[in-house]
Protein backbone atom coordinates (compact mmCIF):
# COMPACT_ATOMS: atom_id res chain seq x y z
CA UNK A 1 0.00 0.00 0.00
CA UNK A 2 2.73 2.70 0.55
CA UNK A 3 6.27 2.12 0.38
CA UNK A 4 8.35 1.99 3.30
CA UNK A 5 11.73 3.87 3.66
CA UNK A 6 14.38 2.33 5.29
CA UNK A 7 15.56 4.13 8.41
CA UNK A 8 19.09 3.09 10.04
CA UNK A 9 19.96 3.09 13.13
CA UNK A 10 21.00 6.73 13.41
CA UNK A 11 17.67 7.82 11.87
CA UNK A 12 15.71 5.79 14.28
CA UNK A 13 17.48 7.68 17.88
CA UNK A 14 16.71 10.82 15.67
CA UNK A 15 12.79 9.26 15.77
CA UNK A 16 13.26 8.45 19.06
CA UNK A 17 14.58 11.75 20.83
CA UNK A 18 12.21 13.76 18.48
CA UNK A 19 9.05 12.45 18.54
CA UNK A 20 7.99 13.85 22.01
CA UNK A 21 8.90 17.32 20.43
CA UNK A 22 11.73 19.19 19.60
CA UNK A 23 13.93 20.99 22.08
CA UNK A 24 12.76 24.52 22.78
CA UNK A 25 16.70 26.30 22.54
CA UNK A 26 18.05 28.36 20.10
CA UNK A 27 19.70 25.44 18.14
CA UNK A 28 17.28 22.36 18.35
CA UNK A 29 18.92 19.97 16.20
CA UNK A 30 22.32 20.94 17.38
CA UNK A 31 21.02 19.82 20.51
CA UNK A 32 20.12 16.64 19.41
CA UNK A 33 23.19 16.18 17.87
CA UNK A 34 24.79 16.39 20.54
CA UNK A 35 23.27 13.84 22.41
CA UNK A 36 23.99 11.55 19.45
CA UNK A 37 27.77 12.55 19.27
CA UNK A 38 27.13 13.59 15.55
CA UNK A 39 27.03 16.73 13.56
CA UNK A 40 24.26 19.42 13.66
CA UNK A 41 24.19 19.09 9.96
CA UNK A 42 23.55 14.94 9.93
CA UNK A 43 20.31 15.62 12.09
CA UNK A 44 19.25 18.63 9.57
CA UNK A 45 20.20 16.26 6.25
CA UNK A 46 18.87 12.86 7.96
CA UNK A 47 15.42 15.03 8.71
CA UNK A 48 15.59 16.61 6.14
CA UNK A 49 15.21 13.17 4.02
CA UNK A 50 12.84 11.67 5.84
CA UNK A 51 10.59 15.10 5.62
CA UNK A 52 11.24 14.48 1.47
CA UNK A 53 9.98 10.64 1.67
CA UNK A 54 7.16 11.44 3.83
CA UNK A 55 8.39 9.56 7.34
CA UNK A 56 8.09 13.13 8.82
CA UNK A 57 4.49 14.22 7.68
CA UNK A 58 5.70 17.72 8.92
CA UNK A 59 7.82 19.98 11.73
CA UNK A 60 4.99 21.77 12.71
CA UNK A 61 2.60 22.68 16.14
CA UNK A 62 -0.18 21.27 16.71
CA UNK A 63 -2.75 23.25 18.84
CA UNK A 64 -5.38 21.49 21.16
CA UNK A 65 -8.88 22.27 19.40
CA UNK A 66 -10.44 22.18 22.46
CA UNK A 67 -8.58 25.18 23.82
CA UNK A 68 -8.60 26.83 20.73
CA UNK A 69 -12.52 27.03 20.79
CA UNK A 70 -13.09 24.17 18.31
CA UNK A 71 -15.25 22.33 20.96
CA UNK A 72 -17.00 20.02 18.01
CA UNK A 73 -14.88 17.74 16.69
CA UNK A 74 -17.03 15.41 14.36
CA UNK A 75 -16.23 12.25 13.17
CA UNK A 76 -18.23 12.40 9.88
CA UNK A 77 -18.92 8.75 8.26
CA UNK A 78 -20.14 7.66 5.29
CA UNK A 79 -21.44 4.85 3.34
CA UNK A 80 -20.36 5.47 -0.33
CA UNK A 81 -20.29 2.42 -3.09
CA UNK A 82 -16.71 0.72 -2.58
CA UNK A 83 -16.07 1.11 -6.14
CA UNK A 84 -16.13 4.91 -5.77
CA UNK A 85 -14.40 5.58 -2.42
CA UNK A 86 -11.35 6.34 -3.94
CA UNK A 87 -12.84 8.69 -5.86
CA UNK A 88 -14.78 10.87 -3.34
CA UNK A 89 -12.61 9.99 -0.61
CA UNK A 90 -10.20 12.46 -2.68
CA UNK A 91 -12.72 15.14 -3.29
CA UNK A 92 -13.85 14.93 -0.07
CA UNK A 93 -10.42 15.47 1.17
CA UNK A 94 -10.05 18.74 -0.75
CA UNK A 95 -12.43 20.45 1.17
CA UNK A 96 -9.95 22.83 3.54
CA UNK A 97 -12.08 22.23 7.11
CA UNK A 98 -11.62 18.66 6.29
CA UNK A 99 -8.92 17.57 8.48
CA UNK A 100 -8.27 13.81 7.92
CA UNK A 101 -9.97 11.47 5.30
CA UNK A 102 -9.30 7.79 5.44
CA UNK A 103 -11.62 4.58 3.48
CA UNK A 104 -11.54 1.79 5.84
CA UNK A 105 -13.78 -1.81 6.87
CA UNK A 106 -17.47 -1.92 7.47
CA UNK A 107 -19.05 -3.81 10.20
CA UNK A 108 -21.79 -5.11 8.54
CA UNK A 109 -24.52 -4.90 9.72
CA UNK A 110 -24.05 -2.30 12.95
CA UNK A 111 -21.41 -0.37 10.87
CA UNK A 112 -22.15 0.41 7.12
CA UNK A 113 -19.83 3.28 6.58
CA UNK A 114 -16.73 3.07 5.06
CA UNK A 115 -15.72 6.40 4.14
CA UNK A 116 -13.95 8.98 7.41
CA UNK A 117 -13.89 12.35 7.67
CA UNK A 118 -13.06 14.62 10.85
CA UNK A 119 -14.04 17.78 10.70
CA UNK A 120 -13.45 20.86 13.36
CA UNK A 121 -16.20 23.37 14.19
CA UNK A 122 -16.52 25.98 17.06
CA UNK A 123 -20.01 24.06 18.07
CA UNK A 124 -22.59 21.26 16.80
CA UNK A 125 -24.45 23.29 14.26
CA UNK A 126 -21.16 24.78 12.17
CA UNK A 127 -20.09 21.12 12.51
CA UNK A 128 -23.76 19.92 11.01
CA UNK A 129 -23.32 22.59 8.29
CA UNK A 130 -19.42 20.94 7.16
CA UNK A 131 -21.67 17.70 7.19
CA UNK A 132 -23.83 19.30 4.89
CA UNK A 133 -20.72 20.43 2.73
CA UNK A 134 -19.54 16.97 2.37
CA UNK A 135 -22.97 15.77 1.53
CA UNK A 136 -23.39 17.95 -1.82
CA UNK A 137 -19.93 16.37 -3.00
CA UNK A 138 -20.54 13.09 -2.41
CA UNK A 139 -24.06 13.50 -3.57
CA UNK A 140 -26.49 10.22 -4.98
CA UNK A 141 -23.54 7.74 -3.97
CA UNK A 142 -24.70 9.39 -0.07
CA UNK A 143 -26.20 6.17 1.23
CA UNK A 144 -26.41 6.62 4.69
CA UNK A 145 -23.67 9.04 6.97
CA UNK A 146 -23.43 10.20 10.63
CA UNK A 147 -21.26 12.44 12.49
CA UNK A 148 -19.58 11.40 15.35
CA UNK A 149 -18.79 13.70 18.10
CA UNK A 150 -16.05 13.29 20.73
CA UNK A 151 -17.52 13.85 23.99
CA UNK A 152 -14.58 13.62 25.97
CA UNK A 153 -10.86 12.96 25.79
CA UNK A 154 -9.94 9.99 27.49
CA UNK A 155 -6.22 10.19 26.84
CA UNK A 156 -4.06 11.63 24.30
CA UNK A 157 -0.27 11.41 23.87
CA UNK A 158 1.46 11.29 21.02
CA UNK A 159 2.66 8.84 19.70
CA UNK A 160 5.52 7.06 20.74
CA UNK A 161 7.88 4.11 18.75
CA UNK A 162 9.49 2.17 20.48
CA UNK A 163 13.11 1.67 18.91
CA UNK B 1 -3.99 34.20 24.51
CA UNK B 2 -3.04 37.08 23.57
CA UNK B 3 -2.30 38.42 19.68
CA UNK B 4 0.80 37.19 19.41
CA UNK B 5 0.18 33.83 21.42
CA UNK B 6 -2.43 33.64 17.54
CA UNK B 7 0.02 34.63 15.19
CA UNK B 8 2.53 31.98 16.72
CA UNK B 9 0.14 29.34 16.47
CA UNK B 10 -1.05 30.13 12.84
CA UNK B 11 2.04 30.29 11.58
CA UNK B 12 4.18 27.07 13.19
CA UNK B 13 0.83 25.03 12.77
CA UNK B 14 1.65 25.81 8.96
CA UNK B 15 5.51 24.45 9.10
CA UNK B 16 8.87 25.39 11.69
CA UNK B 17 12.18 25.07 9.45
CA UNK B 18 15.19 22.26 9.64
CA UNK B 19 17.77 25.05 9.80
CA UNK B 20 20.40 25.64 12.01
CA UNK B 21 18.47 28.18 14.03
CA UNK B 22 15.26 27.98 13.03
CA UNK B 23 13.10 29.90 16.36
CA UNK B 24 15.28 32.55 15.49
CA UNK B 25 13.99 32.58 11.61
CA UNK B 26 10.63 32.48 12.71
CA UNK B 27 10.97 35.33 15.21
CA UNK B 28 11.94 37.28 12.51
CA UNK B 29 8.87 36.75 10.30
CA UNK B 30 6.61 37.75 13.68
CA UNK B 31 9.09 40.78 14.14
CA UNK B 32 10.00 39.90 17.59
CA UNK B 33 12.82 38.29 19.78
CA UNK B 34 13.98 34.69 19.58
CA UNK B 35 14.06 34.59 23.28
CA UNK B 36 10.38 35.68 23.54
CA UNK B 37 9.50 32.85 20.57
CA UNK B 38 11.16 30.32 23.01
CA UNK B 39 9.45 31.60 26.00
CA UNK B 40 6.23 31.75 23.94
CA UNK B 41 5.60 28.09 23.19
CA UNK B 42 7.45 26.96 26.16
CA UNK B 43 3.81 27.87 27.74
CA UNK B 44 1.81 27.00 25.19
CA UNK B 45 2.82 24.28 25.85
CA UNK B 46 2.99 24.16 29.65
CA UNK B 47 -0.89 25.46 29.40
CA UNK B 48 -1.55 22.41 26.82
CA UNK B 49 -2.86 24.98 24.43
CA UNK B 50 -0.72 23.54 22.22
CA UNK B 51 -0.81 19.30 22.20
CA UNK B 52 2.25 19.00 20.48
CA UNK B 53 5.37 21.21 18.57
CA UNK B 54 7.61 19.23 16.59
CA UNK B 55 7.90 15.90 14.00
CA UNK B 56 5.24 14.12 13.03
CA UNK B 57 5.95 10.66 12.45
CA UNK B 58 4.04 8.45 9.91
CA UNK B 59 3.73 5.64 11.99
CA UNK B 60 3.36 3.04 8.71
CA UNK B 61 6.50 4.49 7.07
CA UNK B 62 8.03 3.96 10.25
CA UNK B 63 7.64 0.10 9.89
CA UNK B 64 5.05 0.65 12.23
CA UNK B 65 1.46 -0.01 11.98
CA UNK B 66 -1.09 2.04 13.00
CA UNK B 67 -5.48 1.75 13.60
CA UNK B 68 -8.45 3.19 14.68
CA UNK B 69 -10.69 0.95 17.31
CA UNK B 70 -13.75 1.30 18.31
CA UNK B 71 -15.73 -0.51 21.10
CA UNK B 72 -19.62 -0.41 22.19
CA UNK B 73 -19.26 -0.13 25.75
CA UNK B 74 -21.92 -0.65 28.46
CA UNK B 75 -22.17 2.49 30.72
CA UNK B 76 -22.38 0.92 33.71
CA UNK B 77 -18.61 -0.26 32.57
CA UNK B 78 -17.24 3.09 31.16
CA UNK B 79 -15.03 3.98 33.45
CA UNK B 80 -13.48 0.50 33.99
CA UNK B 81 -13.24 0.23 30.23
CA UNK B 82 -11.48 3.65 30.12
CA UNK B 83 -8.63 2.28 32.77
CA UNK B 84 -7.73 -0.91 30.66
CA UNK B 85 -8.00 0.50 27.38
CA UNK B 86 -5.49 3.34 28.65
CA UNK B 87 -3.19 1.63 30.36
CA UNK B 88 -1.88 -0.07 26.87
CA UNK B 89 1.03 2.77 26.10
CA UNK B 90 -0.21 1.59 22.19
CA UNK B 91 -3.02 3.48 22.69
CA UNK B 92 -2.30 7.26 21.55
CA UNK B 93 -5.35 8.30 21.97
CA UNK B 94 -9.06 8.11 23.14
CA UNK B 95 -11.80 9.90 22.72
CA UNK B 96 -15.22 9.20 23.48
CA UNK B 97 -18.15 9.95 21.38
CA UNK B 98 -21.95 9.81 21.13
CA UNK B 99 -22.48 7.07 19.14
CA UNK B 100 -23.25 3.25 20.08
CA UNK B 101 -19.57 2.58 19.55
CA UNK B 102 -19.00 5.26 22.17
CA UNK B 103 -14.98 4.25 22.49
CA UNK B 104 -12.96 5.26 19.39
CA UNK B 105 -9.14 4.86 19.94
CA UNK B 106 -5.52 5.11 18.10
CA UNK B 107 -3.05 2.14 18.15
CA UNK B 108 0.00 2.63 16.80
CA UNK B 109 2.91 -0.53 17.36
CA UNK B 110 5.66 -1.57 16.09
CA UNK B 111 4.22 -4.18 13.76
CA UNK B 112 1.07 -4.97 12.67
CA UNK B 113 1.19 -7.93 14.80
CA UNK B 114 0.94 -6.05 17.52
CA UNK B 115 -1.87 -4.48 16.67
CA UNK B 116 -4.09 -7.56 16.64
CA UNK B 117 -2.69 -8.64 19.78
CA UNK B 118 -3.26 -5.58 21.50
CA UNK B 119 -7.00 -5.97 20.31
CA UNK B 120 -7.46 -9.11 21.55
CA UNK B 121 -6.00 -8.33 25.16
CA UNK B 122 -8.30 -5.74 25.08
CA UNK B 123 -11.13 -7.61 24.10
CA UNK B 124 -10.21 -10.58 27.02
CA UNK B 125 -9.66 -7.97 29.45
CA UNK B 126 -12.85 -6.21 28.97
CA UNK B 127 -15.19 -8.78 27.41
CA UNK B 128 -16.36 -6.13 24.73
CA UNK B 129 -15.89 -6.76 20.96
CA UNK B 130 -13.04 -4.77 19.49
CA UNK B 131 -14.47 -3.29 16.16
CA UNK B 132 -10.67 -2.82 14.84
CA UNK B 133 -10.83 -0.14 11.56
CA UNK B 134 -7.42 0.29 10.04
CA UNK B 135 -7.01 2.78 6.95
CA UNK B 136 -7.51 1.18 3.92
CA UNK B 137 -6.47 4.15 1.98
CA UNK B 138 -5.57 7.79 3.23
CA UNK B 139 -6.85 10.53 1.06
CA UNK B 140 -5.53 13.75 3.37
CA UNK B 141 -4.03 14.59 6.59
CA UNK B 142 -3.93 17.86 7.49
CA UNK B 143 -5.15 20.38 10.38
CA UNK B 144 -5.07 23.80 10.28
CA UNK B 145 -7.23 25.73 12.65
CA UNK B 146 -7.17 29.73 12.26
CA UNK B 147 -7.29 31.17 16.11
Amino acid sequence: MENKIVLDELDRKIVELTQSGLPLVSRPYDDISEQLGIDPSEVISRMKRMLDSGVIRRIAAVPNHYALGYKANGMTVWDVPDDKVNELGQKVGQLVFVSHCYHRPRFLPEWPYNLFAMVHAHNRDDARLLVDKIAEVIGSDDRGHDILFSTQILKKTGLRFNQ
Amino acid sequence: MNTLDRKIINLLQKGFPLSEQPYLEVAEQLGIEESELIHRLADLLEKKTLSRFGPMYDAQKLGGAFSLVAINVPEEEYDRVTEIVNSFSEVAHNYRRDHDLNMWFVLATDTPEKIHAVNSQIEKMTGLKVYNMPKLDEYYIGLNLPV
